[in-house]
């Protein structure tokens, strides 16, 4: 059953129940701040924390203690005031704070004096040739069905690419009984070298050792290919052979289904949307927010925690989502802010949950040619765009992406640019011999997802029209 | 370092962009400067409409000299724009609206047009077979149709550039004199002078107008636009409505371009906009009661291009009033984009030969301030 807000204004709308919103509209409404929750699910959660709620899943080692601290911060939220609701799309904001909401098929509108976006990441585009093939999906993707369905892959499956939540997907595919034929690990040989400086964050970071029990328990169940320096997916209308070469030898390899991911970029669309800027980041490659250290975007009024605030995990977007929160308590209600944990407090809880993060980011950096495709491998699948035409609208004057759509709707799908946004970006700095900076980023305009006509046609009149109707 | 050229261009719409290659074409050597980049306003982002159809009677002239051009756009510009010719309809949804449809073409007629042409329901339904069976007639104008807005700007810029203007993109034009005899303009660390300079910045020309003491009644406007998903073919020409503000277009790959002209928010300087779904929701709802087959399609995207409109909804065009070599091409009140390309040819015209063939003279600024020159 979908129910539509219970008030037109309040003080903190969160957007995304994943950690930071989670945590954010807690506080938020601990402080007795009106407080709305919107999220997109069908429960909470977000990614990490997806169907915390619901999952079939009962063995908690499956998942991995962590997955069940999002147990804990469902509850203390569902123990406050916030008004929390499921499967609600939001499809604009602006920088006026009006929010356009559609909740099972009907839209309606809020106005917040403070908006906290907590919408995540996205996984990072990865076009090899063939990666639009049927049979080829991303690993978050597979951890989706894993988490509502406990589904798991039974036919050949290779998964490819690099990163964490590689080896995580990898460990709960292979402890719910899943097959995995083969690892291939696209990490370069030099990140290894240039992450050893930020090693020591990393080895006394918590991440240190769940990763290497994890990557433990993959490696003694599944052949491991390091070193992956090219990679296609092979076959007619549908995967049948995955094609790799690592040290100088080619292998080609039968499978069924190819997961990818080489790691997650701040979901950008709803805050670029709404005017806020961002910055490339070289180290994380990607766009992310300009943003103080309460989380405040350049939009007045508009804060953004957790990993849509640059990739940080699961843990610092909880203590982000705090910061937040607290941010817009102090502006809102002062008297209830000083009650709170200090905000030095959570700076430091924060720094702490960001340790380790840099030698992450660096050994994890994709490798070019996993990012910047070249020849007919499709850069936008929306439109069936080639890296070869991005080039060619380059060669006849196409300046950034914002131009390309003019030649080749690159962006203009129903995606909006998420599958390949980045990717186009950096096609066209490289060609152009430009930054990513320089190049720019799609203008991305609401509704950020998609809504009927009928929809829309049933929102209703403004103040304006019913005038100009009731005058005749 | 100071570089001396024919003409100064400011604006890299399709005004600007027009105006540079039609001086290129008469041996001109002008420089086009945007501080954006070309077409990044209303010319890239409006509804790409190339209309002769219902416009005001003094802009006709102009209208029609631009149709040749479009019609011809490939000889032009080595691209074809995407320009088709499908025709444009106005619908009449009811007998009022259709009555006020036949004074119109009478009018036109007396006036020696014949652009637009009177229809009943049965041709009109041949033209548009998905409207409402309630819709009486309306008015065609067969040859009008639709372009890429985006495409059409660059090309112009890109042809113009090929032609051998300079075009500078990125930097705002500043500190805009006349000293010497010539206007001079700073771009960046470098500066232009020349005999002649253009004002077709668009919704920024009002204040450069104003800055040169002829301040004109002009607002900063940003009409909305919104795109579905794909559906299937059901209608080609370009069809507005005569009662309410909508116009829409079916593009060749299935999606479908509502516009109409309701107002978002425009933040000028920031080169933003904010969008007002209520007002969208008036048009979606007007789709929706008339054309049934677009129940279902999605809305993908919806934007506000920014750009200026005049009090009296006509362009400001021609020769200043108060000053010798000054030019302005502004102004166009969101129906500019078909008047581009003849626009630009007739301001080459002016610009070198002193007149036109064209009729254009209700569109000057002397209509605010008789000419003292």
């Amino acid at each position: 059953m979908s129910v539509a807000p219970k008030r037109e204004d309040y003080d903190v709308v969160v957007i995304g129940a994943g950690p930071a919103g989670l945590a954010a509209a807690a506080t938020s409404a601990e402080a007795g701040l009106s407080t709305l929750l919107l999220d997109e699910n069908i429960g909470p959660g977000g990614q990490v924390f997806r169907a915390i709620s619901s999952t079939p899943v009962t063995e908690r080692d499956q998942l991995g203690a962590d997955y069940w601290i999002g147990a804990d911060l469902v509850q203390s939220l569902r123990a406050g005031s916030a008004e929390i609701i499921q499967r609600a799309t939001v499809w604009s904001l602006d920088r006026n704070l009006d929010i356009a909401v559609s909740i099972g098929g009907a839209s309606a509108f809020v106005k917040a004096k403070r908006v906290i976006l907590s919408t995540g990441a996205l996984e990072r585009p990865f076009p090899i040739p063939g990666w639009t093939l049927p049979g080829v999906m991303t690993a978050g993707a597979a951890q989706i069905m894993l988490k509502s369905s406990a589904l798991v892959p039974d036919g050949r499956t290779v998964i490819a690419g690099q990163g964490p939540l590689l080896w995580l997907l990898a460990a709960q595919i292979l402890r719910l009984g899943g097959r995995i034929d083969r690892i291939l690990d696209t990490t370069q040989r030099g990140n290894y070298l240039a992450a050893l400086p930020h090693a020591f964050a990393f080895l006394t970071s918590p991440y240190f050792a769940k990763g290497l029990s994890m990557m433990r328990e993959v490696k003694a169940k599944v052949q491991l290919v390091s070193g992956v320096t090219e990679l296609s997916a092979e076959g007619d209308g549908q995967l049948a052979k995955v094609s790799y070469v690592a040290g100088s030898k080619r292998e080609t390899i039968p499978a069924d289904l190819l997961l990818l991911h080489q790691g997650v970029v701040p979901n950008v669309n709803l805050a670029m949307s709404a005017g806020v800027e961002h910055r490339w980041d070289d180290l994380q490659l990607c766009w992310s927010p300009v943003l103080d250290a309460s989380g405040n975007s350049s939009v007045a009024g508009i804060a953004i925690a957790g990993d849509g605030a640059g990739i940080g995990g699961a843990n610092a977007a909880v203590v982000r989502g705090r910061i937040a929160a607290r941010a817009a308590i102090e502006a809102l209600a002062p008297a209830a802010a000083a009650k709170l944990a200090p905000m030095a407090t959570l700076r430091s809880d924060l720094a702490k949950a960001e340790r380790g993060r840099v030698f992450l980011d660096t050994l994890f950096r994709p490798a070019p040619q996993f990012r910047i495709p070249s020849g007919d491998t499709i850069v936008c699948r929306c439109e069936e765009v080639t890296a070869k035409d991005v080039l060619d609208s380059v060669a006849i004057g196409a300046t950034g992406p914002n131009q390309l759509k003019a030649y080749r709707r690159t962006g203009m799908g129903p995606c909006q640019g998420r599958l390949c946004g980045l990717t186009v970006t950096e096609l066209m700095a490289q060609a152009r011999g430009k930054t990513p900076q320089e190049i720019g980023y799609y203008r991305l305009r609401a509704p950020v997802k998609p809504i009927t006509l009928a929809e829309l046609a049933a929102v209703p009149k403004s103040e304006a029209d019913v005038k100009a109707v009731v005058r005749g | 370092m100071t570089r001396n050229v024919d003409v100064i261009v400011i604006g890299g719409g399709i005004h600007g962009c027009s105006t540079t290659l039609h001086l290129c074409l008469a041996g001109l050597k002008p420089v086009l400067i945007e501080k954006d980049y070309a077409g990044r306003h209303a010319s890239g982002v409006n509804a790409g409409g190339v209309r002769q159809l219902a416009r005001h009677i003094p802009e006709i002239p102009l209208s029609i000299r631009s149709m040749g051009i479009w019609e011809k756009i490939s000889d032009l510009l080595d691209d074809d724009c995407s320009f088709e010719s499908y025709g444009q309809v106005l619908v009449a949804e009811n007998e009022d609206e259709l009555a006020a449809c036949r004074a119109r073409v009478a009018e036109l007629n007396a006036l020696g047009f014949t652009h637009e042409e009177l229809i009943d329901g049965a041709e009109l339904r041949r033209l548009v077979p998905a409207v409402a069976e309630t819709c009486p007639g309306g008015v065609v104008s067969r040859r009008d149709g639709a372009a890429n807005p985006a495409q059409t700007t660059t090309a112009f810029r890109r042809k113009a550039e090929q032609l051998g203007a300079t075009v500078r993109e990125g930097v705002a034009a500043g500190n805009i004199r006349h000293r010497d005899g010539l206007w001079r303009v700073d771009v960046g660390s470098e500066s232009f002078a020349a005999p002649v300079l253009v004002n077709a910045a668009g919704a920024w020309a009002g204040k450069i107008a104003s800055d040169l003491g002829e301040p004109v009644p002009v607002e900063t406007v940003a009409p909305m636009l919104m795109i579905t998903s794909r559906v299937p073919h059901f209608i080609d020409p370009v069809v507005i409505l005569r009662g309410r503000k909508l116009s829409f277009k079916q593009f060749k790959n299935g999606t479908v371009l509502i516009g109409g002209g309701h107002l978002a928010t425009p933040y000028q300087d920031r080169n933003e906009t904010v969008l007002d779904w209520k007002s969208l929701a008036t048009s979606a709802q007007t789709v929706f009661e008339l054309f049934p087959v677009m129940r279902s399609a999605t809305i993908v995207r919806a934007w506000a291009g920014i750009e200026a409109k005049m009090k009296d909804d006509i362009p400001v065009f021609g020769p200043s009033s108060r000053h010798k070599g000054l030019y302005h091409q502004f102004g166009f009140s969101l129906h500019g984009f078909q008047l581009g390309p003849g626009a630009g040819a007739v301001m080459a015209e002016l610009i070198v030969s002193g007149g036109t063939q064209t009729r254009v003279g209700d569109l000057g600024i002397d209509r605010f301030y008789p000419s003292t020159l």
